[in-house]
């Protein structure tokens, strides 16, 4: 509770610097217009995805980012075709902020034939390679060292794609962190690691098992990265820091680790009903959220509510569309049982 | 033709492929400007530069995730683990990452790299620097798990490793880096899955991996010589994926079946083999599968000790020669 409250009056105090206008603006409305349809599309495909969960049509677990939208939307709207995403199990929104469809991600969490990997991968590993989707780890940290390896190769390559990592503060805590921080910054990687810091790990909250304030930046001087801490909550902000790190890495200044500060407003998972939040929490968050925050600021620059309405029907309808091609959709045919264990497309492992 | 050191040929080995392939890079701890702990890739460095040629922090997930991350986009790295026992260290990567990529992308990703390690006992190291892991490596499905005893095979070998669109991890044995053996001048480039009849016999078959091999065939010599049994030996060389059809023609020829295993002895290698040996030629065998292994022990360091644990021609030979006689284990 104080952690949050802290954070929020931080966050508050930053905003009172004086009021942005078109004018005076870095950002023009065409890239606006842009976050504020990634965030809402995001925003209702995984409400769908909540649905779709106690219909017993998605089934397995799923982790939601309710409440992190502008995350995900301000670094995939940063980023060029040819990035390289690493996400974890919690990958639904960066996978989306990609452009992959969302009838190929909900056909995944549905296991469906239509689904990014016909149903064999499932929500905690989305992957689409043609969108630059390398992956979604289910193991905590070990994309971190992944994303490491697909920048040296842009290195060693001259490609000039940069790799970006999305990770939880939990994430900070294991190994795998600290080894891919040094080696990306000895070799000067072209990574960008991104911390969504929402508080928690699953159920515990970060504050209780980490020694520093803030579990990512904190730690950066150790592998003498600059300190980076963003509003979590505001794409315009992410989107901005996110761009810098991009532009280093290209220029081949090495990785940046940023921590965005945010709030996921369920549970860590579809089974958690997150009991453990002290009372009024929630409520707090959710005067920030993010899609509200956006929503504000495009009306003060103009933009009108039938505007914005218009964009929240598609995005809707764009759903409720993906649904149905997705419960049209078969189930993966049984043959894929025992498909692609190797390179050659089989699974004997004997003569 | 040059007599090459099994150390050497691993340097030659990768020496040929960085030729050949500019995709191929190296990586692991001490590898580069000191040329590794086991003086094995002496001169690779020198040849093929700081940018092919990378030293790393000791960071063995690192390693091993930034060997995948290359490999899944385009290069087609060879990592070093140093001692194959640290691969319990990054073993999430050997048995969740690397293996599984294939799969769960619905075939979107592969993962063609090669871990090297050092495996193996006899060298005196104690419990964490002599383990045969072979095993740990075989049971994942995904993964190429290969072991040569030779010069010449380790270049092969290691050839068609590189070359192999899996993961592969790759057991050289540190009790051989210093052996000698003829190795043909040019390229050369081997198969996976396939085993070596070293040794042809009519009596009995020893199957053996890595160190063992070496064992095996002083102990076939013997049991011929003083006991008049004809063994035929096999160097089983790769054990994902697994020539049996060497293996079982062999058992149904020899009729016998005795395994020699550095591995502990619980879900040791050769206990997959005789389970495929008693499913599929069971008709032809004439007396029990025995496996000859490691006792169910850590390794001890002290020199008599380590001896007592590890299979030696003395114990093979006393073993076969009683099975075969009749006698009861
Ligand atoms: C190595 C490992 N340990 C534990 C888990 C179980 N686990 C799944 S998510 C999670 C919490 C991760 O928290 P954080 O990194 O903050 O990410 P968030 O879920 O908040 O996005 C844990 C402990 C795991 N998947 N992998």
């Amino acid at each position: 509770m104080i952690i949050a409250t802290t954070r929020m009056d931080k966050m508050a105090a930053k905003k009172t610097a004086g009021p942005l206008t078109l004018q005076n603006d870095d950002l023009d409305l065409e890239t606006r217009m842009e976050l504020f349809r990634l965030q809402v599309e995001i925003r209702v495909c995984e409400k769908k995805a909540n649905d779709l969960f106690f219909q017993n049509l998605i089934k397995g677990t799923s982790h939601l980012s309710l409440g992190q939208e502008a995350i995900a939307a301000g670094v995939a709207t940063a980023m060029r075709p040819g990035d390289k995403s690493f996400c974890t199990y919690r990958g639904h929104a960066h996978t989306l902020a990609r452009g992959v469809p969302m009838e190929k991600v909900l056909g995944e969490l549905m296991l469906r034939d239509n689904g990014l990997m016909r149903g064999k991968g499932g929500s905690m590993h989305l992957t689409s390679v043609e969108h630059g989707v390398m992956g979604s780890y289910a193991i905590i940290g070990a994309h971190l060292p992944i994303a490491c390896g697909a920048a040296w190769r842009a290195q060693y390559l001259g490609d000039d794609d940069v790799s970006v990592c999305f990770f939880g503060d939990g994430t900070t805590n294991i190994g795998a962190f600290h080894e891919a921080l040094n080696f990306a910054a000895i070799w000067k990687l072209p990574v960008v690691f991104i911390c969504e810091n929402n508080l928690y790990m699953e159920y515990t909250p970060i504050a209780d098992v980490t020694a520093v304030e803030y579990p990512a930046a904190d730690r950066a001087s150790a592998y003498g990265l600059e300190r980076i801490i963003v509003d979590g909550n505001d794409a315009d902000a992410v989107f901005r820091v996110a761009q810098s790190a991009f532009d280093k890495a290209r220029a081949g200044d090495g990785p940046s680790l940023i921590e965005c500060l945010t709030y996921r407003h369920s549970g860590h998972s579809r089974a958690d009903p997150a009991k453990y939040r002290p009372e009024g929490e929630l409520e707090q968050w959710l005067e920030r959220d993010p899609i509200k925050i956006y929503r504000d600021r495009l009306r003060e620059f103009g933009v009108s509510d039938q505007q914005l309405e218009a964009i929240e029907a598609e995005a809707k309808r764009k759903v409720e569309a993906a649904t149905e091609v997705c419960k049209a959709s078969p189930p993966a045919p049984t043959e894929l049982l025992t498909a692609d264990v190797y390179a050659n497309g089989g699974w004997e492992w004997r003569n | 033709m040059a007599e090459l050191t099994y150390r050497d040929a691993v340097a030659r080995g990768i020496a040929q492929e960085m030729e050949r392939d500019r995709n191929v890079v190296f990586l692991g701890e001490d590898i580069a400007k000191a040329g590794g702990v086991f003086k094995a890739t002496v001169g690779l460095y020198d040849k093929f530069g700081p940018t092919r040629v990378r030293d790393t922090p000791i960071s063995e997930q690192a390693i091993l995730g930034a060997a995948m991350g290359a490999a899944m986009t385009g290069l087609r790295p060879i990592a070093e683990i140093m001692f194959a026992d640290f691969a319990a260290v990054c073993f999430d990567y050997i048995a969740n990452e690397f293996p599984k990529l294939r799969y769960m992308t619905n075939g979107q990703l592969g993962c063609p790299l090669v871990v090297r390690t050092g495996n193996g006992g006899g060298a005196r190291f104690g419990a964490q620097h002599s383990q045969s892991i072979e095993n740990w490596t075989m049971m994942i499905p995904g993964l190429k798990v290969v072991a040569p005893s030779s010069p010449i095979d380790v270049v092969g070998l290691l050839a068609a490793a590189v070359r192999d669109n899996d993961p592969v991890i790759f057991h050289e044995h540190k009790a051989l880096y210093a052996i000698k053996g003829e190795v043909p001048d040019g390229e050369i480039l081997d198969k996976l899955g396939t085993a070596k009849i070293l040794r042809s016999g009519r009596d009995a078959t020893i199957l053996a991996l890595g160190l063992m091999v070496h064992r095996a065939m002083e102990a076939a010599e013997r049991l011929a010589r003083d006991h008049g049994i004809d063994c035929e030996v096999i160097d089983v060389r790769s054990l994902v994926p697994l020539d049996t059809n060497t293996i079982l023609n062999s058992i149904s020829k020899t009729g016998r079946l005795f395994t020699v295993e550095e591995n502990p002895r619980l879900c040791g290698w050769g206990a997959e083999i005789a389970s495929i040996a008693v499913d599929e030629v069971f008709w032809d065998l004439d007396g029990p599968i025995v496996r000859i292994t490691t006792p169910h022990i850590p390794l001890p360091a002290a020199d008599h000790l380590e001896d007592l644990a590890l299979p030696n021609a003395d114990r093979i030979v006393e073993r076969i020669s009683r099975v075969m006689n009749g006698s009861r284990l």
